[in-house]
């Protein structure tokens, strides 16, 4: 039984594609097939996240209009074989996409893969509707951060009402996944706290990801968190979470202040 | 920041918190009311124009909250000499 999961925001730069790339890869490294799918038609950055920037032939607008087959689209991780990108074109307009041809497109992604991962562009216009449509479960990535928060509320609010899902009278499966947690600025006061964006959004928690420098250096190189270095908070978040999708009852790891001081303490590599 | 500064420094997150569900509230209840606004619109407008033309541009439906009552205003212009010919279908049909 294949899952189409969007991973969606409304805002923009709280780690859509970062967390893309590390759920897909996660649930690849767990002996899925999975595709990743960009719908950031015009700003295109998964494929960098992934580090497959070069090998871009063809795109998702080129398949869901018919001028390429899914399989000459596709390109296939260089590091793990069962983990696949679908690219969104860089030159093309968002509105080059239809409904009817994403439809065609996640039907195929759906009969070839366990999990077809879409990266939503950030905003609540055209590509990130479509990007959301015929997903069975919507993965919403939020920073503990006021403007965040709200509008992920509003994203929730669209998944309610404008999904197929929801259309036909279903309840859309909703994942909070926390971002850029800081653990010591939530002790002093200064960040909301896991508790208070869950309260806010209520919707069930995913995973929290703390802030870590290591998301950096995994972008620098383009691979995913969790192929760059395993070992580190976010890469552990990050497969957590992606048993989490897959029904595994995994207990939840709220980053805690020692563990965030022993990093700073001891380098990067202790944490 | 010296240590007096660091002690002086009041916590942020709560104020964060209740501006945001007060925000939120408000925000989920006025998305509410504009589906209902929009569905309510399009339902009128095809009551309406199965019995006369009616130009859609012409219909205004808006809701108004006070303390105790909602007040839903539907304001629908229609053209007179419409009106007089729809008459006249109809008294030229009864005639028959």
């Amino acid at each position: 039984m294949s899952k189409i999961i969007v991973v969606t925001s409304g805002k923009g730069g709280v780690g859509k594609t970062t967390s893309t790339a590390a759920l897909g890869a996660a649930l690849a490294l767990e002996g899925h097939k999975v595709a990743v799918v960009d719908f950031d038609v015009g700003l295109r950055n998964l494929d960098l996240i992934m580090g497959a920037e070069r090998r871009v032939v063809f795109d998702l607008i080129n398949v869901a209009q018919g001028d390429a087959k899914l399989n000459q689209a596709l390109i296939r991780d260089k590091r793990l074989p069962n983990l696949s990108l679908l690219a969104a074109s860089q030159t093309r307009d968002k509105d080059a996409l239809t409904e009817e041809g994403v439809e065609r497109v996640i039907d195929e992604l759906r009969s070839r893969f366990d999990f077809v991962i879409c990266d939503s562009p950030a905003g609540i216009e055209r590509g990130a509707t479509l990007a959301m449509r015929f997903a069975d479960a919507a993965v919403v990535v939020a920073n503990p951060e006021v403007s965040s928060v709200r509008d992920s509320d509003r994203i929730i609010g669209l998944l309610d009402a404008k999904t197929c899902q929801a259309e036909k009278g279903g309840r859309m499966e909703k994942h909070l996944l926390l971002t850029r947690y800081d653990p010591g600025r939530v002790a002093r006061g200064e960040m909301l706290s896991v508790e208070d964006v869950l309260e806010i959004l209520s919707i069930p928690l995913l995973g929290i990801v703390p802030d870590n420098e290591e998301v950096l250096r995994a972008s620098n190189l383009g691979s995913p968190i969790v192929l760059h270095n395993a070992a580190s908070a976010p890469a552990r978040a990050y497969t957590d979470a992606a048993q989490r999708l897959c029904g595994v009852n995994v207990p939840m790891n709220v980053p805690s202040l020692q563990t965030s001081l022993l990093r700073k303490l001891f380098g990067r590599r202790a944490a | 920041m010296n240590l007096f500064g660091l002690l002086n420094r009041r916590a942020t997150a709560p104020v964060a918190r209740e501006r945001l569900q007060i925000l939120l509230a408000h925000e989920r209840k006025s998305a509410y009311q504009a589906d209902l606004i929009a569905v309510l619109h399009k339902e009128v407008l095809n009551a309406v124009a199965r019995h006369i033309p009616i130009d859609p541009q012409k219909v205004e439906v808006s809701m108004h909250r006070r303390d105790m009552t909602s007040v839903l205003e539907i304001d629908i212009t229609i053209e007179p000499c419409v009106v007089d010919e729809k008459f006249r279908e109809r008294a030229a049909l009864a005639a028959q």
